[in-house]
């Protein structure tokens, strides 16, 4: 009797698991490297979190996943579809920076074993946001956001740092601040796949959290990066690199540029928060909800500059 | 403590976060009445004091707030607060004899969806309000620091700035601080400590040797806190500030004021 209603639970259980399971692509984008696409959205109870951009490299012997969504709920639908394609062990789990839609699924993957990488400003930023992600976006999603913990990085990145996979090296490089303070991208040689993070945004409106003209800069600068397509942070993928920079130049410059004439006129900030950057308004998506927030922060930014 | 402790310890946080939601939450409004205000009672603004906010808060860390003074020399003390937020009173201006102050713009954070009041303490003592509704940013938006380490770097850097005023009898200016003013409320990842909290906690700005205002805040107003302000000028030929913060850091500037108007 007790072992009919073990089985009775488990079946429950693996039941429940199904159902609560989102449906979850992920694409082989090369060979051994697989992405999987976030909605354009902001998140929701409905999207559970599964708004950013995943992905995962796999070596001859191990696995590196690169974020891990936006809820526990992602997480472990992410690591399902992972293990559908392979067993090999997850040494690395890498967070692109802070942000909770990266970084909400990170609960899924502790059991998994796998090291947890980041920016060396990863764990301060969780530290000084995570209190507050758990608290607002609790309003937003509701249930979906049950069994989400903040993990902090155990490793961290300064400069560049390689991590082998087992005959495929892959070079992890941290960032000056530019959309958060905590940017890494990860570069697969092999491949060569790009995951910038949220140092690239296609389609979806880029976000700035950190600072503008750094953003602008580090742009630039990924550029020279020897890939040949990227996965951003949000948006189709994958993209030509480094072409799919191009959108997001245009946007940003165009934002400075608005902002610089409106110091220069002597406008308010909540002024320049409505005007600055509507030129772009038709070649984005999701531009109500982030361009009056990235003028605001740029504004005062850009203040600072020579009068 | 280890890592463990340290998940723990945010799940802990989580669970809170969760109870604090699920109730409806008080207004806190009333409690603050009596911690701010002593209990003094308050009427509506009635044109005394007004408030511009925004309907919502697009950056969480930098939400701009303008006090307005249709008539200053009735005013004596106006005080912003955003009722929501772990430290609510964001700061309290008190305004210098015929300083002639027409409005007070400055920034704060807004933690969550939150009314803001602005209290104008009038020359006979009575006390004004006005009040507006904000909704919480949206999105990863965190009421944080954007660059920990450029805002310690760069602490104590002033910046003033002047504005064409239509007005020849008033003066519009800008005076902007470098500083974290950080909460303190968040852990170090490193030692595990809850860091100290570090803000200004006043800035003085006279025109020669003549206060304009004195203002008095916390943890509510924005990283690099800014005040720009229309004032009456009395012949002086420079604005200087002095600032102090939490820890004990002075700071001060003095800059010319330019003759055109």
């Amino acid at each position: 009797m007790l072992h009919i209603m073990l089985a009775l639970v488990a079946a429950f259980a693996a039941l429940f698991a199904a159902s609560a399971a989102p449906a979850f692509s992920l694409n082989e984008i090369a060979p051994g490297v697989y992405a999987h696409e976030g909605k354009t959205s902001l998140m929701t109870r409905e999207n559970l979190g599964d708004i950013a951009n995943l992905g995962a490299i796999v070596g001859d012997d191990a696995v590196a996943v690169i974020d891990t969504g936006g809820s526990v709920i992602e997480g472990r639908a992410f690591l399902a579809a992972l293990r559908e394609t392979t067993q090999k062990p997850i040494r690395y789990v890498i967070n692109t920076h802070a942000h909770p839609d990266h970084t909400f699924g990170n609960g899924a993957f502790v059991e998994t074993g796998g090291i947890f990488v980041g920016h060396k400003n990863l764990p301060r930023a969780l530290a000084a946001r995570g209190p507050h992600y758990l608290s607002a976006f609790r309003a937003q999603m509701g249930d979906a956001l049950d069994g989400v913990t903040i993990v902090a990085p155990t490793v961290t990145v300064e400069g560049t740092m390689t991590l082998d996979l087992g005959h495929r090296e892959i070079v992890l490089q941290a960032w000056r601040t530019a959309h958060s303070e905590c940017d890494l991208t990860i570069l697969d040689p092999k491949s060569g796949v790009l995951f910038s993070g949220d140092l690239l945004f296609l389609q979806h409106v880029p976000v700035v959290d950190g600072s503008l003209l750094g953003f602008l800069d580090v742009a630039d600068r990924l550029a020279a990066i020897k890939a040949t397509q990227v996965v951003a942070g949000h948006g189709p993928l994958p993209a030509p690199w480094p072409k799919a920079l191009d959108d997001q130049r245009a946007y940003l410059m165009r934002l400075t540029a608005d902002l610089r004439a409106a110091i220069k006129k002597g406008e308010s900030v909540a002024a320049a928060a409505k005007t600055a950057g509507a030129e772009q308004r038709e070649k984005w998506r999701l531009f109500d909800d982030y361009n009056a927030r990235n003028a605001t922060a740029g504004f005062a930014e850009l203040e600072w500059e020579a009068p | 403590m280890n890592k463990t402790a340290l998940c723990a310890a945010g799940a802990l946080f989580a669970l809170f976060a969760t109870r604090a939601l699920a109730q409806t939450a008080p207004d806190p409004w009333p409690g603050l009445v009596v911690d701010i205000f002593q209990n003094r009672p308050i009427s509506a603004a009635d044109g005394a004091i007004t408030l511009d906010a925004p309907a919502r808060a697009e950056d969480a860390a930098i939400v701009p707030m303008t006090l307005r003074f249709p008539d200053p020399s009735q005013i004596k003390v106006a005080t912003l607060v955003i009722d929501q937020n772990p430290m609510p009173m964001a700061a309290a201006f008190t305004l210098g004899d015929k300083s002639g102050v027409g409005f007070i713009e400055t920034r704060v954070r807004v933690n969550s969806y939150s009314n803001v009041h602005a209290v104008a303490e009038m020359g006979d003592g009575k006390l004004r309000a006005d009040a507006k509704f904000v909704k919480a940013s949206g999105g990863c938006s965190a009421p944080a620091v954007k660059d920990q380490d450029e805002a310690v770097a760069n602490i104590g850097k002033m910046k003033y700035r002047e504005f064409k005023s239509a007005d020849p009898m008033t003066r519009e200016a800008q005076i902007m601080i470098r500083h974290p003013n950080a909460s303190g409320m968040q852990m170090d990842p490193v030692s595990r400590a809850y860091l100290p909290a570090h803000f200004i906690d006043s800035v003085e700005v006279f025109q020669g040797d003549a206060p304009i205002f004195k203002m008095e805040g916390g943890i509510s107003l924005s990283e690099d806190p800014t005040f720009r302000f229309t004032y009456a000028p009395n012949g002086a030929k420079t604005i200087r500030v002095e600032a102090h913060d939490s820890k004990g850091g002075v700071y001060k500037g003095e800059w010319p004021i330019s003759e055109a108007s």
